[in-house]
């Protein structure tokens, strides 16, 4: 497809601006090289995305169980809250504000009683942004509490790749220690791990396969009588929230990603929102202003000096935490533990319709999501779980995350979320079982799978050898 | 109440008891009974859509949009055309992933494959990556670009937006780096303090927090004469205006993206670039789409240098950052599409002549600016209290300049008429 | 799979071809670069940088994976190959031609292994 660029036609231009109407000036010094951004008409641009937009799928084109990413639906009315110009149209350092921090208020108070967290800080803009202001916490507390040699997080080999990458960034040495098979916390290997240089533990409960350990409690006991902190990824929240909170577990300080279990959308990547709430101890060292209320006045007050400092400018994405306060409030007591309910319903649902079919990591109760392993067809009939992934294309929906977690060989990892219907299931269930009839049939069908989407699968080799990241521009 | 659960009750009971559950709760009986809440969350009811819609639009109403703003300190108002929400608004856009799968996520690979283009057109760099969270952790990120185990200390002008000093602040507490801030003379940043002794980069913003146009060139030579990276934080109306980062020997450019078409929207979302030299491209962090060709030999665009990533690196990566800011780095293609070459050149200019406008009928009235330097689209007058000037403003509905150490930052870009501007002039020397 | 005999082997399956007494090129071993896949970048070591023999030296990347390079003996870097660079396919293509970095001074060489040996070994790990 053309790029803007490919379209553009020199003197070709949308009216915007009006001519100046004061005295036109320039400063000493300009620009004297080329600006070279694409020419182009209104309806240049209009037709331009929307024929990227039939390129690009989304929730809305269709099933998308992308694991550890709960692409759930994304509601309307989120979206047109967020664009309501009483919102949109406030400059970040104004008064009268009332509405902004009403909410940012409420939003905290909603979040720490779902997670049993006492305070939170809306300005990390996605979860590894929100870990690393999470183990920012963890490093200021055992610097204030004189024990700077804690200088080592304990993160279990299944973790989310950006746990070690957020350690790594928060000047921590990364212990990696092994999981039991099920991908929960191997008690034995926990111990061993722990001492005086300990700073925290990292962990997702239920963990990447889907499994909800239930040594949790012991987990945090351990790893508090060494001196450590316990810090709660959020990515998998979404099947539990309203059920157990991380707070009951014994974590200490957590993040959620607003763009996960709260609704809001991904945008193709960003923008996210991953607040990170913590327990009383911690409070004082959290960034960003602290927003109060008195009297049904709220304001903004600066936090102590032993405040991290900011991860971020202002108040954070403010407009996704919009949505998903929208998205909050229309759940409610009731509407929250029913959408974690479902979640697991809906993935032990679909696991039951492929489990005598597909081979699964892990047998037993999943939560919100469950990992099949290809190995076993791979050997047999050299079709892999990428293989299988790009067929699912052709059917109309989103793969599954394919190659996590590590400790699993070939992984598809399927979260349906709750807002799928049941005939969508077995929609879905159908699509899977077909495919792998069709594997077994036609093996090199599916090596050249997907046949029917936009472009086959692309030289992923040389992209990365020799880079082009910039479409070519000719004087 | 609300939900988004589409099963029916009924249905929902044939799931579970073909599933071999009993019911809803019984699916967690994995988890130990202790741990399971006993009562229900402490939250309101759930709401219908339309109550939903009534609480979050009294929420809205409960903020005061001002008609005529005149502040800019970080998040400026320009205006935005409709072409840019309305392609934005897409819900394919809205509600993919990253775009892993390459084969039905074209559009959005190549969206950013655009933006990337555009961004190194702007900033006359080499490559760009796909974006970060802000203008403020693009900063941060720059350093840990820079960052070796031998050269852990980083100079930053104390001209930088004051949320950037701090969170570069925080970023290098955390790596354990030293942080030396460059102080202002006469509103400039004042170079004679670099030494390059362990030292990384040098952290500069183009033109600075009080508006004035610094030497980059000048503080570009310095680094480089002392062997630092040079990082330069540059408004991106600014590079269409005067010197590109390139031009000024900028080796990593980087800045808010927010005036390329995001609304103000009480702090964010908001974009930050990021674009350096060839040979700085393997310590970009964050997404980089690329062009390749399919198995039929067709064009492709894919997220690739992956290797350099959390996913793949862990521990040994320089960066952790995966979600981004996608959908406002479209916006900003968006904008920059509308707009074109010579429609950001006009507005740049609009930008620098009406707050020149606005500088001129401030003196005739007798206020001083606090600083002779010249300066793009911002400057600071001399107020003894700033308070009272501004709450006479507001209550005429104008949002005045942002507060600062003796007196008031005054913002007018090309969204400001002249006539607003009298005004303005008029009520302040009333 | 190739195995000059002219060559001696590290575990870790770095080859190592020696200049002089005390100099060496080093690089990786045809089983290296096919259980590696399509290696699409190499980061070299910084001249003069110290070879410690065991330790890390720099890394190789495929698209989806980072794997370290350990040092087969100990060194000083006197020279790395930057033709690869601009071409990592050249490891992949010709293992043997394509080395990574050049050694002086090396010590530490007791036990690296002949190509019998390092056959064996490879049979042994592949199992």
């Amino acid at each position: 497809m053309k790029t803007l660029f490919d379209r553009s036609v020199p003197g070709r231009h949308c009216s915007i601006l009006p001519a100046c109407d004061v005295e036109v000036r320039t400063p000493a010094e300009t620009r004297s090289s080329a600006l070279h951004l694409p020419e182009l008409s209104e309806t240049d641009i209009s037709r331009h995305y929307t024929e990227l937009a039939k390129q690009t799928f989304g929730v809305n084109d269709g099933f998308y169980p992308l694991g550890s990413c709960t692409m759930k639906y994304n509601p309307k009315i989120n979206e047109r809250a967020a664009s309501l110009s009483g919102f949109t149209n406030i400059h970040p350092t104004q008064d009268h504000v009332q509405g902004s921090l009403k909410l940012l208020h409420t939003a905290e108070k909603y979040l720490c009683e779902i997670t049993g967290m006492d305070a939170m800080t809306f300005q990390p803009a996605a979860g590894a942004h929100g870990e690393l202001t999470g183990l920012m916490l963890i490093k200021r507390y055992h610097e204030l509490s004189g024990h700077p040699e804690r200088t080592k997080i304990i993160v279990p080999d299944s973790a989310h790749g950006t746990n070690p990458a957020s350690s790594a960034m928060c000047g921590f040495t990364v212990v990696n220690i092994p999981s039991a098979p099920d991908g929960c916390v191997d008690l034995e290997r926990l111990k061993e791990a722990c001492g005086e240089d300990t700073a925290g533990l990292m962990l997702t409960n239920p963990n990447t396969l889907g499994i909800f350990d239930r040594n949790i409690q012991q987990i945090t006991e351990i790893v508090h009588a060494a001196g450590g902190l316990c810090y709660y990824d959020g990515a998998n929240l979404n099947p539990v929230m309203g059920i157990v909170r991380p707070g009951d577990m014994g974590f200490d300080c957590i993040h959620l990603n607003l763009h996960k279990s709260f609704s809001t959308p991904h945008g193709g990547g960003g923008p996210g929102s991953g607040p990170v709430g913590c327990k009383k101890f911690l409070e004082a060292y959290l960034p960003g202003d602290r927003i109060t209320e008195k009297d049904g006045v709220y304001s903004i007050e600066q936090r102590s000096e032993e405040s991290i400092g900011a991860v971020r400018s202002f108040h954070g994405n403010f407009l996704v935490i919009v949505k998903a306060f929208a998205y909050l409030t229309a759940l409610g007591k009731q509407g929250v533990p029913e959408a974690a309910q479902n979640a697991v319903l809906n993935a032990n649902y679909l696991k039951h319709k492929l489990e005598d079919t597909y081979e699964l990591a892990n047998k037993g109760i999943c939560m919100h999501e469950f990992v099949l392993t290809l190995e076993g067809l791979k050997k047999e009939i050299g079709v892999s779980a990428m293989d299988v992934a790009k067929a699912l294309q052709d059917y109309g929906i989103h793969p599954p995350t394919m190659y996590f977690p590590l400790n699993v060989h070939e992984a598809l990892m399927v979260e349906p979320t709750e807002t799928e219907s049941k005939e969508m299931l077995d929609h879905v269930a159908e699509i899977f079982l077909d495919v792998w009839k069709k594997a077994h049939e036609d093996p090199e069908y599916l090596h050249g799978a997907p046949h029917h989407s936009p472009i086959k699968r692309p030289d992923e080799v040389k992209a990365a050898r020799h880079p082009v990241l910039r479409v070519p521009l000719h004087d | 109440m609300g939900s988004y659960v589409p099963s029916t009750l009924k249905q929902r009971e044939e799931m579970l008891r073909e599933a071999g559950f009993s019911s809803m709760e019984d699916l967690y009986r994995d988890i130990p009974d202790e741990l399971k809440r006993k009562e229900p969350l402490d939250l309101p009811d759930g709401k219908s859509e339309l109550e939903t819609d009534r609480i979050l639009r009294s929420l809205a109403m409960e903020n005061k949009e001002y008609l005529s703003v005149f502040r800019g300190a970080g998040a400026y108002r320009h205006y935005i055309p409709a072409i840019v929400q309305s392609v934005v608004n897409k819900e394919e856009f809205v509600t993919a992933y990253t775009p892993y799968q390459a084969e039905i996520s074209q559009g959005v690979l190549q969206s950013i494959f655009e933006y990337q283009t555009m961004i190194c057109e702007l900033t006359g760099m080499d490559v760009s990556n796909a974006s970060v969270y802000d203008g403020a952790v693009a900063a941060a990120e720059a350093v840990s670009m820079c960052r070796t185990p031998k050269k852990k200390k980083v100079y930053i002008s104390a001209g930088v937006h004051p949320d950037t000093l701090k969170v570069v602040r925080t970023y290098c507490w955390a790596a354990q780096d030293e942080v030396v801030v460059l102080p202002l003379k006469d509103g400039k940043t004042d170079l004679s303090g670099v030494d390059g002794e362990g030292a990384s980069c040098l952290i500069l913003q183009q033109p600075n927090y009080f508006g004035i146009i610094e030497d980059a060139k000048a503080a570009g030579e310095c680094a480089h004469a002392a062997g630092l990276t040079y990082v330069l934080s540059m408004d991106p109306f600014a590079m269409c205006l005067l010197p590109s980062p390139a031009e000024y020997g900028a080796d990593i450019a980087i800045g808010e993206g927010q005036p390329l078409g995001m609304p103000l929207s009480f702090g964010g979302p908001y974009l930050g670039f990021m674009a350096a030299t060839s040979k700085m491209m393997r310590k970009l962090p964050g997404r980089i789409v690329g062009e390749t060709t399919d198995a039929d030999g067709n064009k492709a665009y894919v997220l690739t240098l992956q290797a350099r990533e959390q996913h793949i690196r862990r521990e040994k990566a320089s960066s952790n950052i995966c979600s981004n800011e996608a959908l406002c780095a479209m916006t900003a293609s968006v904008y920059l599409a509308a707009m074109g070459p010579e429609g950001m050149r006009e507005a740049a200019r609009q930008c620098y002549s009406k707050s020149h406008y606005l500088a001129q009928e401030f003196e005739r009235i007798g206020l001083k600016r606090a600083y002779d330097a010249d300066f793009f689209q911002e400057f600071v007058t001399v107020c003894d209290d700033p308070e009272a000037m501004l709450a006479k403003l507001d209550a005429k509905g104008i949002l005045g300049g942002q507060p600062v150490e003796g007196g008031i930052l005054w913002c007018a870009t090309e969204a400001n008429t002249k006539e607003e501007i009298d005004a303005l002039v008029k009520e302040v020397s009333a | 799979m190739k195995t000059p005999v002219e060559l001696k082997y590290a575990k870790t399956h770095e080859w190592v071809r020696f200049t002089s007494d005390t100099e060496c090129e080093v690089g990786l071993t045809d089983y290296a670069q096919d259980a590696l896949g399509d290696l699409v970048f190499v980061n070299l070591p910084e001249p003069d940088a110290e070879a410690v023999k065991g330790e890390t030296i720099c890394d190789v990347e495929s698209v989806k994976a980072v794997s370290d390079v350990y040092a087969p003996v100990s060194g000083t870097v006197t020279e790395v190959n930057e033709e690869l660079l601009d071409a990592p396919e050249k490891i992949n293509e010709d293992p043997y031609g394509a080395w990574l970095f050049r050694l002086s001074d090396v010590s530490d060489a007791d036990e690296l292994l002949d190509a019998e040996a390092y056959e064996k070994h490879c049979e042994e790990e592949g199992n």
